[in-house]
């Protein structure tokens, strides 16, 4: 692919490579750009779990960025340690705010998650617009007349540590480490998440065995939701102006984190511990890119696209994998394996 | 005097309305086809930026507008060739390739523009462009019958779409399969022919809806759909998978954004309301589905692949 745009591949695989892995500042750099990746990808492991395709990823990060940017707004004098923590809350809680709209409609009004997702995507978006370009905006913007649709420097007490001198890796990596580890155990070692593999496994026996299939789904969406809004939190407070700018569309925001996770899951076969390398691995491409851009004159929408071809050979690989179950006479592998996506087409009846 | 201005406005408002509602129209006319055969495609919006891309670059280096729908329309059925097969022959889950083409289509549209095109050339000054498409036809009504011939494609697409669908064999084939694939096959029907061929059609029709798109604009940019062809699926169900109801609900979009337009080119609501009356098209969709999936079926077989005897 980097041949047919008149590179030499090698060389630019090299570039790609030392830039995001070869030295500490290109690592760090590489961190800052897996936090949302892993985040929103964890966020889908547990969706998919229970068979709800989230592609709200993009709105729920905004939704969580806009109600932590606001608690910051409203309490720039409390310490950091309790600051921080508050903001992070606040951007799981939008976040989940809008996933579970999306989980209720499906489990209540049969409406496809797929549909619904897509257009709170574009809700939030305008939302987003509308409030900081309105209510939310630098009043300084206003009084210089050049109406920038950005907040003002939120408060300093909500700023993310760093945590290596001179570079920009900070709190938000552990964080999202955090919520990795804390995703599996939730999944493997408690009732919720019990409940809702069984439902995303087999909705009927779940049914028949008592364990309520609409109730999972909206909290699968809403667990989804908070996650992608945790990263929209930390997208803000980790960011290098410490303010929430739009450009009027999403992707200026999230960097289209909210669609990437999906790629940074699938790779990682819906599991949360296997998506921290995947979205290293990713976080490292996005990064990779960027000097490969410079370098070589690639442009880093390359990566975009070789994105969308791997979840294609991803999904499209499940079927091999199938066959040669199949082939070998071994019984359908338990939910536990490379989470095998079964969507019956969700609302019928 | 106040009175044909009034006039002139809403006949102006209407228009472009219709305008704004042949890309929605190209696109969710593919996808219910599609979808009528038992196949989602979530890609439309990628295959829209590419067709988009493809019919610009083409304009931009021979001017011949023709050409530009043509290579709109090829991109579209190679594309559609392409998830048939991953879909139909690999059983890829639906929801979630179809993101992948999304992907790549959003990425590839902007890296080819980026290389072929580069990025700080000012594109502008194609717009005259699409003036001698415009004439020929009998001016019946400003509203109606002054626009570009893609519109009247568009619109005559609705009427061979449901004759299609509801007076041939191959239109209750792929009713069939959509509700029956077992069924269907059993009685000889081709379930791979006729989705692969349903596909086919329906991205062709994605690719010309982006053409359509950007020769209308006259420009191209990087995500210039701006998620129109994810509306366009929402639109499927929407218009609850008929070509009458698709177009309705086009017409319905297109009316609903330039009614937004107008209020802001005219000041009647304030900069930071009309982002939340942007949100309006969005809201009604999801209205619109919560009330279609309670009164009508989609497809029995809608996102399932058919093994035989599996």
């Amino acid at each position: 692919m980097l041949l047919s745009l008149g590179a030499n591949p090698l060389s630019g695989y090299a570039t790609m490579f030392t830039a995001a892995f070869g030295s500490l500042e290109g690592f760090s750099e590489t961190t800052v750009k897996s936090i949302p990746l892993l985040l929103v990808g964890v966020g889908i492991c547990i969706a998919f779990r229970a068979n709800v395709i989230n592609i709200g990823g993009e709105g729920q990060m905004v939704m969580g960025a806009l109600l932590a940017t606001a608690v910051a707004l409203a309490f720039p004098a409390f310490p950091s340690f309790m600051l921080i923590p508050m903001v992070l809350m606040a951007g799981a809680v939008g976040g989940a705010f809008w996933g579970a709209i999306a989980g209720a409609l499906k489990a209540y009004f049969n409406v496809s998650e797929i549909l619904s997702t897509i257009m709170l995507n574009i809700v939030a978006v305008q939302f987003m617009n509308f409030l900081l370009r309105g209510p939310m905006i630098d009043p300084a913007e206003i009084e210089r007349g050049t109406g920038i649709p950005q907040t003002m420097r939120l408060s300093e007490n909500a700023d993310l540590p760093i945590l290596l001198e001179g570079m920009r890796m900070h709190l938000g990596v552990l964080v999202a480490l955090l919520v990795a580890v804390g995703a599996y155990f939730l999944l493997w070692r408690t009732a919720i998440g019990f409940r809702i593999r069984s439902v995303g496994y087999n909705p009927d026996a779940s049914r028949y065995a008592g364990i309520s299939v609409p109730k999972n789904v909206t909290s699968a969406l809403a667990f989804s939701g908070a996650m992608a809004g945790i990263a929209g939190a930390i997208l803000v407070f980790g960011s290098e102006s410490h303010r929430m700018v739009t450009d009027g569309g999403s992707t200026g925001f999230t960097g289209s984190a909210g669609f990437n996770g999906i790629v940074v899951a699938l790779l990682a076969g819906l599991h949360p511990l296997w998506s921290v390398p995947s979205a290293l691995l990713f976080g490292g491409m996005l990064v990779g890119a960027n000097a490969l851009q410079r370098a070589a004159q690639v442009p880093s929408a390359l990566i975009i696209a070789l994105n969308g071809l791997i979840v294609v050979f991803v999904v499209s690989s499940e079927y091999f994998k199938q066959r040669y179950a199949q082939a070998g006479r071994v019984e359908e592998p338990d939910d536990n394996d490379n989470g095998v996506i079964v969507t019956e087409g969700g609302n019928n009846e | 005097m106040s009175d044909s201005f009034a006039v002139m406005i809403i006949v102006a408002t209407i228009a472009s309305g219709i305008r704004l509602a042949t890309p929605f129209l190209l696109a969710s006319l593919g996808e219910a086809l599609g979808q009528r055969s038992g196949v989602l495609n979530l890609g439309v919006d990628g295959v829209m930026l590419l067709g988009a891309f493809g019919a610009y670059y083409a304009v931009l280096q021979t001017s011949n507008l023709y050409l530009g729908l043509l290579v709109g329309i090829g991109l579209g059925l190679l594309i559609g060739l392409f998830y048939a097969f991953i879909t139909l022959n690999l059983h890829a889950e639906q929801g979630v390739s179809g993101i992948g083409i999304y992907l790549f289509g959003l990425g590839m549209s902007d890296l080819l523009f980026q290389k072929l095109v580069g990025t700080p050339r000012p594109i502008l000054p194609f717009m005259p462009l699409e003036i001698p498409v415009l004439s020929g036809f009998p001016i019946v009504g400003e509203m109606l019958f002054q626009h570009s011939i893609i519109v009247y494609i568009a619109f005559a697409l609705v009427p061979i779409m449901s004759f299609v669908l509801h007076r041939t064999t191959y239109g209750l084939n792929v009713r069939a399969i959509g509700e029956n694939p077992e069924a269907a096959d059993s009685l000889g029907v081709s379930v791979m022919f006729t989705r692969y061929s349903a596909i086919i059609i329906g991205n062709g029709l994605a690719g010309l809806a982006g053409a359509a798109l950007a020769i209308e604009l006259g420009i191209f940019q990087q995500n210039l759909t701006n998620a129109m062809g994810f509306i366009a699926i929402a639109l499927v169900y929407f218009g609850a998978w008929s070509p009458k109801g698709v177009m309705i609900g086009s017409l319905v979009f297109g009316l609903v954004q330039s009614i937004v337009l107008q209020c802001k080119t005219f000041g009647v609501i304030p900069r930071s309301a009309s982002d939340l009356a942007s949100m309006a098209p969005a809201i009604i969709t999801i209205l619109a589905l919560v009330v279609v999936a309670k009164r009508f079926k989609q497809p029995s077989a809608l996102t399932k692949p058919y093994v035989r005897g599996g």
